[in-house]
This record gives structure tokens, C-alpha cells and sequence, in this order.
């Protein structure tokens, strides 16, 4: 089942956070940030450049997010 | 009245030559017959389909029907039958040196993770020299210009290309490819549009904005990068192959963008001119992702049979992308333009 209301969160191994639905994306400053499209990456690398967003810079540092077993 | 292109060849020529009339009704006398010869002849005599100016010109002549990009290419010749005969002779010996250039080393097996894997390790960042550092640390204004001039082909058009592999998918791969293209077409506001994002670009720099407006202007391995996208985009038997190229493409785009707009930033372009490519830089991180798994993989692990041309399609798209920048950065290291040398005076009709 599948509730519409709700955003979903998309790890991707390796890279960052998809986000699908509209969210309410909030600075540490407390300031709204304007989501700029329907589905979004989160950076959760901590490379990025455009925090809170993913530029793609996790595939320059090599970051893992491990456990990625084929199953 | 729109602009219109200068042959390149004889097959070119015959293609312009007919293609300036309207096309015959069926019933009438068609004078058309000459056209797959000329082909022939044009095949018989290239060592390189993929540089050569006469077969390239006319493949995206070809091709410019089908979109309607070029509006004095007249509807009624889309489905000519000697059109669509020389163009076929043309895309096999296109398709054949671009497989025979483009193997896909150690396949993954048909499944969503692995093929997504693959194809991150297909098209991970390399270190070294490459366009996107050239333009982000010495290329000149007018290089920078020149660079739009080239990317205009694709990008005013951006995205269409691969929209013609929609119909032809279903289930999850398509809803992927679906969610791409609409961020890619705005998501319902036409000026968030790329393309039109593309267009405000080429006009910040003082270019023009028209499509086609650069035809004359770009070498043959510029159009055999459009001409690819479309050769795979308007042949079903081709769809995995579209797929893979989307897939690189995506995947390729985050970081060289992000150069780019560093490029046009350090050259004091403003925000009109940077906005495309700090758009590509946050999208193509989302586009990328979904492209490699929920696109590309979904459908090699739904369809296996397509597993392989997903692949060569990622990899010759890898391919040529390498042959345009080289091309690009060498004459720019040679202090020569990229560009084709043409008295632009004598191009419009
Ligand atoms: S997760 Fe992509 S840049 Fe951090």
C-alpha cells in the first residue's frame, strides 16, 4: 500500500537521498528552503557543494555507504 | 525566412536540392530514385561515416524531418520511401563503426543494482585534463562562445531525442524515463524548461537563439552526436541502445556542469548565461540515479534481451561524447577554432 500523502525517501547506495514529494526543507538558520523540483537528492555525503542538495561530488571522494551486498 | 544549410557534399546536395521543393503526391512522378545511388557512392567513398561532413549533414537533414526542428524541411517528406531507404543505408554503416568502436568490457548480469553499478563504473570521473577544466580555467570568451555554438545543436533541443523511446516502454522504466523527461521539460512551466533555459543562455551571450541557426558553423563529429541520439531515439529495434545513452548522459553531467558554469562565471557571464548549467549540475545528481536504476537497470532486469544494447548505447554515447570534447579542446590548444570555416553572409535563403 502506498499512501499519497506521503514523501518518499530513496537511499541510493553510494549517493545521496531522493526525495519524492513535495517536503518542507529547512536551513539550520531556521530559513525555508525553496524545494526546486518534484524529486530531489540530499547530499549525504557531506562533499556536496550545494548543500542540502547533491552536486555528484560523492562519486569523486569515493563515498560508500557499504552493506551493499547483492542479495 | 529561416535559415537554411550549405551542402557538404554530393549527397547532401541532392538531399538540399530536393528537399527546398515540396514533396510529390504519391501518384505523381518522384525523381527521388537518385538519392539512395548517391548514398551508396557517398558510403563507397568515406573511411570514417562518423566524420564525414556529407553523410552527417544529411543524416541530420534526415532526421530534422521527424522533429520539425528545421521549419523549412516540408512535413510532407517525413516518410518518403527513398528517404527513409537512404536513410537506413546510412544508420547501418553509422550503427556499424559506432559498435565496432564502442564494446562494452565485463557485462554485468541482467539485474537493476548490478547494470546500475556498471554503469556508475562506466562513467566515473577520471582525472586529467579534459573540456569541462579548459573551459572552467583558461578558455577565452570567445571559446566560451564557440562552446555554446557547439552544445546548440543538442540543447536547444534538449531531451526530445530520447522522448521517442516513451511509447515504447512500459512498467517501471517508463514511469522512470517519464520522470526525467518532465523535469527536463519544465515540469509544466515552459520557461523552467531546459531548452529554454538553454536559449536565454545563447542569447546572454549575444547568439542566436533560433535552432539551426549553427548548422553551417559545426563539424560533421557535432551532428554525428546529435545524430546518434536520433538514430537510436527513431529506431524501436534501438531502445535499450537509447536507454544506455540517456543513462551516461546523466550520469556524466553533475560535475562537468558545474565547471562550465565556473567557466562562464570566471569570464564574467551573468546569472542568464550560468543558470543552465547550475540547473544541470542539481538535476542530473537526481537524473542520474534514477537513470541508472530505475531506468536503465529496471529494464535490462525487465527485459534482459535489451541488456546488451543498453550498454553499447551508454558506451557509445561515452565515445562520442570523448571525440567532440577532443576535438573541441585540441584546436582550442592549437589557438584554432572548433568551428567550420563558413562566410556566414552567404547562408541565409
Ligand atoms: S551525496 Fe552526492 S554530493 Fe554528497
Amino acid at each position: 500500500m502506498r499512501d499519497d500523502d506521503l514523501v518518499t525517501v530513496t537511499a541510493c547506495p553510494d549517493g545521496p537521498l531522493i526525495i519524492r514529494g513535495p517536503a518542507s526543507f529547512i536551513a539550520e538558520d531556521g530559513t525555508p528552503i525553496d524545494q526546486p523540483r518534484r524529486s530531489v537528492a540530499l547530499c549525504r555525503c557531506g562533499a556536496s557543494a550545494i548543500k542540502p542538495w547533491c552536486d555528484g561530488t560523492h562519486k569523486r571522494t569515493g563515498f560508500t555507504t557499504g552493506g551493499r551486498e547483492p542479495r | 525566412m529561416p535559415a537554411r544549410v550549405r551542402p557538404r557534399g554530393p549527397l547532401s546536395a541532392s538531399l538540399c536540392a530536393l528537399l527546398h521543393r515540396r514533396c510529390p503526391p504519391p501518384e505523381a512522378p518522384q525523381r527521388t530514385g537518385h538519392l539512395l545511388d548517391a548514398a551508396k557512392k557517398a558510403l563507397a567513398a568515406t573511411g570514417n561515416v562518423v566524420e564525414d561532413d556529407d553523410l552527417q549533414l544529411s543524416l541530420f537533414l534526415l532526421y530534422g524531418l521527424m522533429y520539425g526542428s528545421l521549419p523549412w524541411l516540408d512535413a510532407s517528406w517525413e516518410w518518403h520511401p527513398d528517404l527513409i531507404a537512404t536513410r537506413a543505408l546510412l544508420e547501418r554503416a553509422f550503427e556499424a563503426q559506432m559498435r565496432s568502436a564502442a564494446t562494452a568490457e565485463d557485462p554485468p548480469r541482467a539485474d537493476r543494482e548490478a547494470v546500475a553499478a556498471w554503469l556508475f563504473a562506466a562513467t566515473a570521473p577520471t582525472p586529467g585534463p579534459d573540456l569541462a577544466r579548459f573551459v572552467a580555467r583558461s578558455a577565452s570568451r570567445d571559446q566560451a562562445r564557440e562552446f555554446l555554438i557547439q552544445r546548440s545543436i543538442y540543447t536547444l533541443r534538449e531531451a526530445d531525442p530520447h522522448s521517442w523511446a516513451i511509447p515504447r516502454l512500459t512498467g517501471r522504466s517508463k514511469a522512470a524515463l517519464i520522470e526525467i523527461q518532465s523535469d527536463e521539460y519544465g515540469g509544466g512551466d515552459s520557461e523552467r524548461m531546459h531548452a529554454a533555459i538553454f536559449a536565454r543562455t545563447m542569447r546572454g551571450a549575444e547568439l542566436d537563439d533560433r535552432y539551426g541557426a549553427y548548422v553551417d558553423d559545426v563539424p560533421a563529429i557535432t551532428l554525428a552526436s546529435q545524430n546518434l541520439m536520433s538514430m537510436f531515439g527513431l529506431n524501436r529495434r534501438l531502445l535499450g541502445a537509447t536507454v544506455g545513452h540517456l543513462a551516461a548522459l546523466e550520469m556524466t553531467s553533475s560535475l562537468p556542469n558545474r565547471l562550465y558554469g565556473d567557466g562562464f562565471r570566471r569570464l564574467g557571464f551573468g546569472v542568464d548565461v550560468t543558470a543552465y548549467f547550475d540547473e544541470h549540475v542539481e538535476a542530473d545528481a537526481v537524473h542520474e540515479q534514477i537513470a541508472g536504476r530505475d531506468l536503465a537497470g529496471a529494464l535490462a532486469q525487465d527485459e534482459p534481451a535489451l541488456l546488451e544494447d543498453i550498454l553499447f548505447g551508454a558506451v557509445a554515447g561515452l565515445r562520442m561524447d570523448g571525440w567532440v570534447g577532443d576535438r573541441l579542446l585540441h584546436a582550442w590548444q592549437e589557438g584554432r577554432t572548433s568551428l567550420r570555416p563558413t562566410s556566414r553572409e552567404t547562408i541565409r535563403a
